[in-house]
């Protein structure tokens, strides 16, 4: 029996208990007086032992208590890995620490449980096994769904050329605007149109502000503002030529980008101008905006994709996707996947985290005209007359697209409606809305944004988000770096030590000493040449000594017998 | 082929309410990816928060007057929170009904100051002691006109300046000369305790231990008593004399005296030789000081004419309450249900602040509960963050107040950089550093 060095009270009692008879003598038995104190402790310790032994199975268990989490469901609510314990400098704060984990833990359990009370699953299409969802057409859809959501499902014909279309946010509101002045806004679900007007101007882009009930329309020369009786309210002419725009809701920021490569972020909430400068990428036709962190995403003619806030005159990232200029932009609900696509036929998904080699490289047979990530996850892909509906297609390699839908007409723009399972689509000759099952967010947050809003729920919700606003100042690429602890630098530190008073601080050299990695100099390499060379020599040296010597000894010395002392000898070194 | 198709398909009447008197639907979804940029909007709504705490800080409720010379001494009623008695430098005694804000009673109950009152733990009479060397003991509910008499009047040999009641005997504590223990049905002291010949100006029983007591002296020491021993315990010696004392209800062993150098110092009975902590940041000698009844806080009352709130273990406050038309503090009281602070002051008022300062008071509806734990979850977690911390610290303070301040901060770095000066230019280690806790105690004696 292996034998433990150091022997303790509770130990001996225990070993009493299980060792048999004859092993008995082995034990030391150390005089202990049983103190309250002892007992209590070795008492604890073996009701601990019993009661570990005592646990019944979950089976025996009259009341099972609370269901099990799913943990792929647990992981989705993950707040990252926690405090392990390690590291903390004093044992009461590790103990603070721990008690905060665990609030986290429960906080993640109670959310994932409420997962139980989310009414709507989400869509699907499914075939046997020997078909492909590819094959299935629209027709097919709509006959086989029920009728409110076949109604969803329609075209509009309207005359002024190519259409571009938006959703609003909670997913009720459609907003069309044509390249010829077109400008309509309706609630697409009950078709009730808000307005329709012609602006008699073109109009480059179009977007919803934070609520409903106004729009704005980048038209020929200026920015307008319109309500939702298509009243202008507002003429911004500070913000001119834009090609495209965005809408940050949380900042309540407008970004644009105009002809001549000036970005502009407009504060709709006071209307004032956060941001303006030249983006010197040219001219950028390909703009979107990553939801994940509100920066907004510029592609340009030259394949470069770059990452902007109001806040830094420079990208704040930069990629080259392709090596010819982008068509399409797109990155997906959660920031994690960016698709881009350009005119060399190629569309990449990448890992807009990290920005590190594209995840996934597609050839496709024309170059996409827009790329669009639905809530779900799926991408749409346009190409030509054709919209292809891709599944899964960021994490692994899509052999073939989930739905295919050929308009007969070619597209300008498309949009995945939020919360539903539709995917509008502007094009030259209208509006056309397609079923894709599974690509919309079952169920939403009614504080979020809710397409069943009340007026006054709209007011409310509108006041809300006011107080709420984001400052711009707060749009960084890591949009949680102001929940991290801010850690001084040295340098900071030092600073610090400056300003207090009657301390004298060090001084200390912060630039940083050139180390050469990798590259030697000059000098080192001729010593070790000569290091190298003098080694060469010396064994030379040795092996000719060796060569040598066996010469001399074959030399056959002349004797003279006892006259040999006379001969002269060779002289000895000193 | 068999196709099996769903798409998503609402039905709006599980969304909205049936009529227009129910509640409307709220459908939640917690999932991460529908809550985009939780850290800056959680950071805005803590900057909100910490903002409308500041907007919401209205502390004073009321004023109490009716006295007509300076308000000398407070005392709280141990079990009903709306009474209040005090005492007035023309030796008059007023009742107060703390709900209505109106005085219940007053009469004249000693020639010259009334220098304290106290409770009996049943809170039927209460005691009070006077300059003209009486001890006076009252009813607290009339009910004949005889009642209006003092049941009782004691003498003292020497004048009486404090008093304290024990929390459950019926007995009491003065001080003046010695400290004196009384039983109510005697007239002589049952004990006197006597330590030099310092006139002691502050007395306080206990109330947790409760055989313990201690008092303030004029030769600038606080003397700890038990009081079934013949000789006081211990005393320490500040620098300057202590001017109250306040004993921690949740901790036995701690009290808080209120000193005249502008400091309050916390102490442990085991270790008087250095106190606990030093809350600074009046600007004036501190008068009078009370615990809450949580012990995690306490108020102080001091010559600078602001009243401050420190939390028990912090060195600076968490708040300051001032007026323009209040004087001099006399005396303050923290009201048992920890919501209330009563102030009186040297112009005749006596006034009602609110302990938090943006509490709202009355009812909360749930909702409202949960939207101010959720405000003060989120104050905490940001609470380090520059902005947040600026707002939440930022406080007005009379010009004189914060001149003085000024005037302070100046001295304090003087008094620093000659020390450093000195320390620069002597042998080492022979001008040691001192920690603030270690300056201001003189001795402690046994």
């Amino acid at each position: 029996m292996k034998k433990k060095e150091s022997v303790r009270y509770f130990d001996i009692e225990e070993n009493k208990d299980d060792q048999p008879k004859e092993t008995n003598q082995e034990v030391k038995v150390y005089k202990i007086k049983p103190t309250a104190r002892l007992l209590k402790a070795n008492k604890f310790k073996n009701n601990k032992n019993s009661t570990q032994k005592r646990k019944p199975t979950e089976k025996e268990k009259k009341f099972p208590g609370k269901a099990p989490i799913n943990p792929a469901k647990l992981e989705n609510y993950s707040r990252g890995e926690g405090f392990e314990g390690k590291g903390v400098k004093h044992p009461l704060y590790a103990l603070k620490l721990k008690k905060k984990e665990n609030k986290h833990k429960y906080a993640q359990k109670q959310a994932s449980r409420a997962d139980i009370l989310l009414t709507e699953d989400q869509g699907f299409l499914e075939v046997d096994e020997d078909n492909r969802t590819t094959g299935i057409t629209q027709k097919v859809i709509v006959d086989n769904v029920d009728i409110t959501a076949a109604t969803k499902a329609f075209e509009l014909n309207l005359d002024f050329g190519p259409y571009q279309a938006k959703y609003s946010r909670n997913g009720r509101h459609l907003l069309l605007g044509s390249n010829k002045g077109h400008l309509a806004a309706f609630d697409w679900i009950t078709k009730k149109l808000h307005f329709e007007i012609n602006v008699m101007e073109s109009i480059h882009d179009i977007s919803w502000l934070h609520v409903e009930t106004m729009v704005a329309a980048a038209q020929k020369e200026w920015l307008y503002i319109y309500d939702n009786t298509g009243t202008e309210i507002h003429c911004i002419k500070r913000m001119d030529k834009i090609l495209r725009m965005e809408f940050l809701p949380y900042h309540f920021l407008l970004a644009a980008v105009n002809e001549f490569g000036f970005m502009t972020w407009l504060d709709i909430s006071i209307g004032e101008i956060v941001g303006h400068y030249n983006n010197h990428m040219g001219r950028t036709p390909v703009m979107t905006q990553n939801p994940y962190n509100a920066t907004i995403c510029l592609g340009n003619s030259r394949g470069v994709v770059s990452l902007w806030s109001p806040n830094v005159k420079k990208p704040l990232a930069k990629i080259l996707c392709h090596k010819t200029p982008l068509t399409a932009i797109s990155v997906d609900n959660r920031g994690m996947y960016m698709a881009t696509s350009g005119v060399d036929r190629s569309l990449k998904i990448w890992d807009i985290r990290n920005l590190d080699g594209p995840l996934q490289h597609y050839k496709l047979r024309t170059a996409p005209v827009d790329l669009e990530f639905s809530q779900k996850e799926m991408l749409a892909v346009g190409l030509g007359n054709i919209v292809e509906v891709y599944n899964n297609c960021c994490s692994q390699t899509a052999e073939r697209p989930y739905l295919r839908h050929n308009m007969g007409k070619s597209m300008k723009n498309f949009k995945f409606c939020p919360y539903e399972d539709i995917l509008g689509i502007g094009t030259s000759h209208g509006f056309t809305s397609i079923i894709v099952p599974g690509s919309g967010e079952p169920n939403f947050d009614a504080l979020e944004s809710n397409p069943f809003q009340t007026k006054k729920q709209r007011k409310e919700a509108e006041v809300k988000a006011l107080l709420e606003k984001i400052p711009a100042e707060l749009i960084t690429l890591n949009p949680n770096e102001i929940m991290e602890i801010d850690v001084p630098s040295a340098k900071d530190k030092m600073e610090a030590k400056k300003n207090l008073l009657y301390v004298k601080p060090k001084k200390v050299d912060f630039t940083p000493r050139q180390k050469k990695k990798g590259k030697t100099n000059i000098a080192r390499k001729k010593i070790i040449k000569e290091a190298s060379r003098k080694e060469f020599i010396n064994q030379v040296i040795e092996a000719k000594k060796i060569l040598n010597e066996p010469q001399k000894e074959n030399k056959p010395k002349q004797s003279f017998g006892v006259l040999d002392r006379f001969v002269p000898q060779p002289k000895s070194k000193k | 082929m068999s196709v099996k198709i769903k798409v998503i398909s609402r039905n709006p009447e599980d969304y909205l309410r049936a009529t227009k008197r129910d509640i409307h639907k709220l459908q939640r979804n917690y999932d991460p990816s529908l809550h985009p940029l939780e850290g800056p909007r959680e950071y805005v709504r803590a900057l909100n928060a910490v903002k409308l705490e500041r907007v919401f800080a209205k502390p004073f409720i009321g004023s109490l007057d009716g006295h007509s010379d300076g308000v000398s001494s407070l005392a709280k009623h141990p079990s009903r929170l709306a009474v209040l008695a005090s005492g007035a430098f023309d030796g008059e005694i007023r009742l107060w009904d703390l709900a209505s804000r109106k005085c219940t009673r007053h009469f004249v109950a000693h020639e010259g100051w009334v220098r304290a009152i106290s409770y009996t733990p049943e809170g039927q009479q209460f005691i009070s002691v006077g300059d003209d060397k009486t001890i006076k003991t009252w009813k607290s509910e009339i009910i004949d006109e005889d009642d209006e008499d003092p049941l009782n009047t004691l003498l003292s040999m020497s004048v009486v300046s404090g008093i304290s009641h024990h929390r459950s005997k019926p007995i009491f504590a003065t001080c003046g000369e010695h400290c004196q223990l009384w039983e109510n049905t005697r007239s002589e002291p049952i004990k006197v305790f006597k330590w030099g010949v310092d006139s002691l100006h502050h007395v306080a029983f206990n109330q947790v231990e409760t055989n313990l007591l201690a008092s303030c002296a004029s030769d600038r020491s606080v003397i700890l008593y038990d009081f079934r021993e013949s000789g006081p315990l211990r005393k320490v010696v500040m620098e300057l004399r202590s001017n109250a004392l306040s004993w921690n209800p949740m901790e036995a062993f701690i009290f808080t005296v209120a000193n005249e150098d502008y400091n309050l110092y916390t102490f442990d009975v085991r270790k008087l030789k250095q106190p606990v902590n030093v809350h600074m940041d009046h600007t004036s000698a501190v008068i009078d000081v009370d615990y809450s009844p949580t012990g995690r806080e306490f108020v102080s009352g001091s010559y600078d004419k602001t009243v401050r709130i420190f939390e028990s273990l912090k060195g600076h406050s968490r708040d300051v309450y001032h007026t323009k038309r209040m004087q001099r503090l006399t005396c303050v009281k923290w009201s048992l249900d920890n919501k209330y602070i009563l102030t009186g002051s040297d112009e005749m008022n006596i006034r009602i602040w609110k302990a938090k300062a943006s509490e709202k008071l009355g009812v909360l509806k749930p909702r409202e509960r949960t939207a101010l734990n959720y405000a003060e979850a989120l104050k905490e977690k940001f609470s380090a963050h520059p902005q947040v911390k600026r707002i939440a610290r930022h406080r007005h303070v009379p010009k004189h107040i914060h001149n003085a301040q000024k005037e302070i901060k100046t001295i304090r770095e003087k008094n620093k950089r000659k020390e450093a000066n000195r320390r620069a230019h002597s042998k080492a280690g022979s001008v040691p550093f001192v920690p603030e806790r270690k300056r201001h105690v003189v001795k402690e004696d046994e």
